[in-house]
């Protein structure tokens, strides 16, 4: 008797342990199309993941507001990834394979990115990404961007300095250990050869000597550079401008879209970012009523200004919606089968969209977008256009 | 006669049999998974875990030959890691057109990603190992952030004129068009060969315990031990203190280095980032909570630790708060006296079930 007790309560200990693991394995389809998203809320890099989020949960509402898809709602999962480069970033995805993913908006990194798409490629997983910049990322034909490409904004950078005839003496200060700064400086040294611009200082820091710049600052005042290019974050430039004030240098200043921030960091003297221009998709104090509505929309809803990680995934929910409609998708598609038709649809010539980070906006077969860059200058502490 | 034969067996049995109860353990999960898993019961959630799940047990177990076995505390094991995974990815990248079966190549790639991996452990022991004290905590931590930063500055390719190695930036590489990019310095490696499945780092994971316990039990382990228990008395009989530590400190990067090869034929893409310091102390949380020196532990703390923040997703926002605190509350319990003395009483009597059993069956027979 005792032994049947025994294998009988071992055989429900195995039965419930099973239970546990053993989750649905295919979820049925519900009655709204899924998007699925996927950036860090947690970690380091946490600020960019929940402006993501934020933007896409207010474009979702605002496509069912105006009526759906033909009538279908849509809806919204996120899944923290902590901007893991590697196995976190694959559990977010299959967690929201796992939550009946249809198309993805994501991720919000480059280094996970980078480490999903041959997953979305294998399972038929129509990908689009707002803020991860990389070449890289789009190589497979499922994949396309919202954001410039890094290599874009190193070439865009170099033809706007040249075809404007800004300054022939160019000095520039990037960090090798991160992809995107590196990333834009390999393509801007490419150009600016190209376009007989003269390189006369190149200086890097990597991600563990980021306080102190008067060595790299040295060496460009004394070759005699007219202006800085700083294909790098905010915070740092900051700091760049700073010490190359004390150190008696005053170049021209010109940065890409990570400078976009400059005026917001606390403590940081602005008077002293007068004067630098930058090629950013997005400034949230722009006069136009699109860009007007987000931000008082997103300022309502979460108490704080949105930046370019924002703008961008609302447009790229915008730019889906849009899409989904033309394509008649509804909910009952299997996610190849959205792929296929969604691919075809961003691609098609006649198809552009203008959006908040740029007018007409259109995708080619490679999946980057081609936007016209906006510059723009700091005057009297706020972006004004060039 | 027969008495002390009894008794001679019955000494071996502990440690043999703890042995033979963790590799069944690990046989049964892997049938468990196998089966649900070729019966599509499990979500793709947990199918993708399976993999790196065996990653961190292996790793688990080669860091509790350092910490446990030897008694010195490394922080560089993601270091190891990242050798191991590097080396082995740029292998089969090289091998991937020469040798089309991935079968036989892996295997290679696996003991390449090892001996490299060895060979690193071998060459910072030898100065460190000598040395008593913190001083290896200190240079393994400061191993394991050089070779991330190594890797993350690094531009490697090779087109017809042979190898080009930088690490300054892309255009430095100065590559021809017909040239491949194997290393793209902080983006890292891709295209690997996706050769890792759950049945290979099963097999691994019961080869790294068949190591792990065949060591502690032989002569050399015994011997490593012996060091770890008093190092005075151990030089008094003789042992050459520096081998010994230094068989062990490779042994521990080689298993480390056969990890990093599963791990970087999971991805399609690597990238050093993410060999940090956080995951040398992730790996180092698995030894402390699974117990030192134990083994069996190593592995469970490792699979509950991974698995734990991925079924907290239901709980979106909350769940690294919730995962701290349920971490706290797990160590509290494993080392509080009290709570120790519970839960031993209570595995008595559970055992004393199946006991009881056992001897009214002895009876009935005779």
């Amino acid at each position: 008797m005792k032994s049947i007790k025994k294998i009988l309560a071992l055989t429900v200990a195995a039965a419930l342990s099973v239970s546990c693991f053993a989750g649905c394995g295919k979820k049925a389809k519900g009655d709204t199309i899924v998007i699925g998203s996927s950036g860090p809320l947690t970690g380091d890099n946490a600020q960019y993941g929940v402006a993501v989020k934020n933007a896409a949960e207010l474009a979702v509402k605002k496509v069912n507001d105006d009526g759906g898809i033909n009538g279908i709602k849509l809806s919204l999962v996120f899944e923290d990834d902590e901007a893991d480069p590697g196995d976190k970033a694959v559990n977010a995805y299959n967690a929201l394979k796992d939550n009946g993913m249809q198309v993805m908006m994501g991720t919000v990194t480059t280094g996970s990115c980078l480490a999903v798409i041959e997953k979305t490629k294998q399972d038929g997983i129509f990908q689009m990404t707002p803020s991860a910049s990389a070449q890289d990322v789009i190589k497979n034909d499922n994949c396309f961007q919202v954001c410039f490409t890094d290599p874009n904004q190193g070439k865009g950078s170099a033809d706007y300095i040249a075809d404007n005839n800004i300054a022939k003496k160019i000095a520039v200060i990037y960090d090798s250990s991160d992809a995107y700064s590196s990333g834009i400086y390999n393509m801007f040294k490419k150009e600016a050869e190209a376009k007989g611009l003269d390189i006369v200082a190149e200086q890097s820091f990597t991600k563990d000597s980021k306080t102190d710049f008067s060595a790299q600052i040295n060496a460009a005042k004394s070759a005699g550079a007219e202006l800085m290019f700083l294909p790098i974050y905010y915070q740092q430039a900051s700091l760049i401008l700073t010490q190359s004030k004390s150190l008696g240098f005053s170049p021209k200043f010109f940065g890409c879209d990570g400078l976009d921030g400059l005026l917001n960091i606390k403590n940081f003297d602005t008077s002293l970012a007068e004067g630098v221009m930058l090629l950013t998709p997005f400034a949230a104090d722009a006069q136009d009523q699109e860009t007007q509505d987000f931000v008082k929309a997103y300022k309502d809803a979460y108490g704080e200004i949105p930046n370019q990680f924002a703008a961008d995934t609302y447009d790229g929910i915008m730019v889906l919606a849009e899409l989904m409609k033309k394509e008649k998708i509804t909910n009952e598609m299997e996610a190849s089968e959205i792929c296929e038709k969604l691919k075809k649809a961003i691609t098609d010539p006649d198809f552009s969209y203008n959006g908040l980070t740029g007018s007409n906006m259109k995708w080619s077969e490679d999946g980057a977008v081609s936007k016209d860059p906006k510059a723009v200058i700091i005057k009297d502490g706020a972006y004004s256009a060039l | 006669m027969k008495n002390e034969n009894k008794a001679a067996k019955k000494k071996l049995a502990p440690l043999t049999k703890k042995s033979f109860i963790t590799y069944a353990m690990v046989l049964i999960a892997f049938a468990v998974m196998q089966i649900l898993s070729s019966g599509g019961y499990i979500s793709s959630m947990l199918t993708g875990l399976l993999v790196p799940l065996c990653v961190y047990s292996i790793l688990a177990v080669s860091l509790n030959l350092t910490v446990g076995i030897l008694g010195e505390l490394s922080l560089g094991q993601a270091g190891f890691m990242c050798v191991g995974a590097y080396t082995s990815a740029v292998f089969s990248q090289l091998t991937s057109e020469t040798i089309t079966q991935p079968l036989i190549r892996f295997p290679l790639a696996i003991i390449i990603g090892g001996i490299f991996a060895a060979i690193f452990g071998i060459l910072i022991g030898i100065p460190v190992l000598r040395l008593n004290g913190d001083y290896l905590a200190i240079v393994t931590l400061a191993f394991g952030e050089i070779i991330k930063n190594v890797f993350a500055a690094m531009y490697v390719g090779y087109d017809s004129k042979g190898v080009h190695i930088s690490l300054k930036s892309l255009s430095n590489l100065n590559l021809e068009n017909d040239g491949t990019l194997l290393l793209n310095g902080p983006q890292g490696i891709s295209g690997t060969p996706n050769d890792s499945t759950f049945l290979i780092g099963a097999i691994m994971l019961m080869l790294t315990l068949i190591i792990a316990y065949n060591f502690i039990n032989s002569r050399t382990g015994r011997a490593v031990m012996s060091i770890r228990d008093n190092v005075i008395a151990a030089q008094s009989v003789g042992l050459n203190i520096t081998k010994y530590k230094l068989i062990t400190f490779a042994l521990t990067a080689f298993i480390a280095g056969t990890a990093g090869a599963l791990y970087s034929h999971n991805f399609y893409t690597l990238q050093a980032s993410k060999f940090d310091y956080n995951l040398s102390i992730l790996i180092l949380v698995f030894v402390v909570l699974g117990g030192i020196g134990n083994i069996r532990g190593s592995v469970i703390a490792a699979v509950v630790l991974v698995l734990l923040p991925e079924m907290l997703r239901g709980i979106s926002s909350y769940r690294m708060l919730i995962y701290a605190v349920i971490l706290i509350v797990m160590m509290i319990i494993t080392s509080n006296e009290k709570s120790k003395a519970f839960i031993e009483a209570n595995t008595q009597k559970f055992k004393a079930l199946f006991k009881r059993g056992k001897t009214a069956e002895a009876k009935e027979a005779e």
